[in-house]
């Protein structure tokens, strides 16, 4: 493996990384406040589909990722008001919204477009385009830094470098905000929080809220900036492997980030080479496709560290009379 | 899985209502969906085709899960349609269940062969088509590599890739063919996400043209060919007005024949084997408005005389199926 191969792996590494990582940390906020939300990869769908028909009839690709962040928080507030209002089932609640998703994203782009379910090509500012960062071309010429400025770091579109600052961010907001104190704390021991005289179901609310905006752009990316148009169930499974990277990073935002890359690194090994030849053993890809499940299962079987999810989830909180 | 609900539910009303009276044809899609721009909207396309000409309908249904295929079928045998037409190899394991439960309905299924009294099994060459592609392929790289991206890893698809490869090797003996299967579920005809990635990685090792016989997953592949500025090639239907001037060519299936053809026939259609070739014009290469700046004479011509000698039997092309292994790489 030369010089450029690796930079073109870890380059289609960090694209198939991306909708991993928002869907991840849409995954860790919610889950942190004690809400389980195995409805990512239904959020995902819905906002893939929402951004490309907003794209498509306004033009404008940053009008389309609203729609999706809108049509997202609009599943996030009905997961909201099944599972924290009504204190229903957290999973079952997260399963109907893949459902629906699944479904409704087909009928509302055949009654709309008539394209059998699928939204129209998108082309010039619909779609975001790829961003070359200042220098790039000049850099390109020096020896190491230079292809690895301008084939890594330059040359993705707005979104991912969006998605890599909402690391950071999480990070702040979870660890050195008030905000994300008591956020945790929600997730943890709801009780303490509701007689230190907070909201938990506002809290609650938000954290999902969030996650509904983090999974608006992961859908957005993958419909507007990856493709140019919705199709079925196009994101294959996505949300289910960022909650699998979830779990492998420890609810914790800059694991997020590791383990998510290590998927996505995976991802494109096996996208690389069908077959890789070790000796004599040869490694099949199916295996490489498997990986990041069995490293799951691994670290959820506790031979590599210790998962522990957060201690409140998945319970609805009744305050008690 | 709502819309999955209202078809089966729509489904369960027109069984009611129909009763055994009239024998209205029946259309079964498998999971790519009767929209993938590609093998079931072809066959829809032949449906359509045999409506709008006899002024008939038909019944449809369109999987969204494996477990619904027997049930399907045998709701519409129970509902009095004849023929029932099926797309897909995927159908076989039901229909040998169903077909001999309804000896008086006959059925159509396309891509494999069901070995039943009353079953008229289609299956086309595609490999002879892919060979023609494959050829064309070879002529329009300027690099020297082309490659193929398959969906499914299934016999069916490597018989496409196999047929492909003999046809690039047969311009240019040293020409290197990348060739990558999307996945092994049927999840891999609808992930054009991968599509691309498998076509950027293409790219980067040097491939100019690449060949798709993916599903949806191909519109990903097609869709990246032309951002990226290289040659693609659609399958099953004619895809080259998806991205004009960007898609050199396209194999096409003549699935709409087959499905047409069926229900023409209606309930006294002749059963057994059916296999649809470049000599009966079942397979064949597309060419229209979209990319005749892409087809040089010289291609044309080689695609022409190859495409005559197939169809004489001169040319033999060897079919993946056959012997479950490709004499080329």
């Amino acid at each position: 493996m030369d010089f450029l191969t690796i930079l073109q792996v870890s380059d289609s590494s960090i694209r198939l990384a991306v909708p991993l990582l928002l869907a991840c940390l849409a995954g860790l906020f919610s889950e942190r406040a004690g809400i389980f939300d195995i409805g990512l990869e239904g959020k995902m769908l819905f906002a893939a589909f929402f951004s490309a028909a907003i794209a498509y009839v306004t033009g404008s690709a940053w009008l389309g990722l609203l729609a999706g962040i809108a049509g997202s928080m609009l599943l996030s507030a009905l997961h909201g008001v099944a599972s924290i209002t009504f204190r229903g089932n957290q999973l079952i609640s997260g399963v109907a919204i893949n459902f629906l998703a699944a479904g409704l994203t087909v009928l509302m782009a055949q009654a709309w477009f008539g394209q059998g379910g699928r939204t129209p090509q998108l082309s010039g500012d619909a779609r975001f385009t790829e961003i070359t960062l200042p220098f790039a071309e000049a850099l390109r010429d020096v020896p190491v830094i230079g292809p690895i400025y301008y084939e890594l770091i330059s040359g993705h579109t707005a979104l991912v470098y969006v998605a890599m600052l909402c690391v950071p961010l999480t990070w702040w907001v979870l660890y050195r905000t008030r905000f994300g104190l008591r956020l945790r704390a929600v997730g943890e021991n709801p009780a303490a929080v509701d007689t230190a005289g907070i909201s938990v179901i506002g809290l609650r609310f938000a954290a999902v809220a969030i996650a509904g905006i983090l999974c608006g752009i992961a859908g957005a990316y993958l419909a507007t900036a990856l493709q140019a148009n919705f199709v079925k169930d196009m994101s294959a499974g996505r949300g289910f492997i960022a909650l699998a990277a979830l779990i492998f990073a420890k609810w914790k935002p800059w694991p997020a980030l590791y383990a998510t890359l290590l998927f996505g690194f995976l991802g494109a090994v096996a996208i690389r080479y069908q077959n890789i030849q070790i000796g004599n053993f040869t490694i099949p890809v199916q295996f490489m496709e498997a990986l990041p499940y069995i490293l799951t299962v691994v670290i959820l079987a506790g031979f590599v560290g210790k998962a522990i999810p957060p201690r409140a989830g998945g319970e609805p909180y009744v305050k008690e009379r | 899985m709502t819309l999955m609900q209202k078809f089966l539910g729509a489904a369960a009303g027109i069984a009611l209502t129909a009763g055994a009276a009239v024998a209205d044809p029946a259309m079964i899609f498998d999971l790519g969906g009767k929209f993938d721009k590609s093998f079931n909207e072809s066959a829809f396309n032949g449906a359509t085709r045999w409506a709008e000409e006899t002024g008939g309908t038909f019944f449809e249904i369109e999987m969204q899960s494996e477990a619904q295929r027997e049930q399907a079928l045998r709701r519409f045998a129970e509902a009095g349609a004849n023929p029932i037409v099926m797309t897909g190899f995927a159908f076989a394991g039901a229909l040998s269940e169903v077909a001999p439960d309804y000896p008086d309905t006959k059925f159509a299924i396309i891509d494999m062969v069901v070995d039943q009294p009353n079953v008229r099994s289609v299956v086309f060459n595609e490999h002879e088509g892919s060979y023609l592609v494959g050829i064309m392929a070879a002529q329009a790289s300027k690099t020297g590599t082309v490659s193929f991206i398959g969906g499914m890893d299934i016999p069916l698809i490597r018989k496409f890739a196999c047929g492909y490869v003999q046809g690039a090797k047969a311009v240019n003996p040293d020409i290197k063919v990348i060739q990558n299967m999307t996945g092994t579920t049927p999840a891999a005809w609808n992930d054009p996400v991968k599509g691309s990635e498998l076509t950027k990685a293409q790219i980067a090792q040097g491939s100019d043209v690449v060949f798709a016989a993916a599903g949806s997953t191909g519109l990903g592949v097609l869709q990246t060919a032309a951002d990226e500025n290289i040659l693609s090639i659609g399958v099953d239907s004619n895809q080259n007005y998806i991205h004009p001037g960007k898609v050199l060519t396209s194999m096409m299936k003549r699935v709409d024949n087959a499905v047409y053809q069926a229900m023409m026939d209606g309930p006294d259609m002749e059963t057994g084997f059916n296999v649809m070739g470049i000599s009966n014009d079942g397979i064949g290469y597309a060419m229209d408005e979209n990319n005749a700046a892409l087809v040089s004479a010289d291609m044309q011509a080689m695609v022409d005389a190859a495409s005559a000698k197939i169809a004489s039997g001169e040319l033999v092309v060897h079919d993946y199926m056959s012997s479950d292994s490709c004499p080329v790489e």
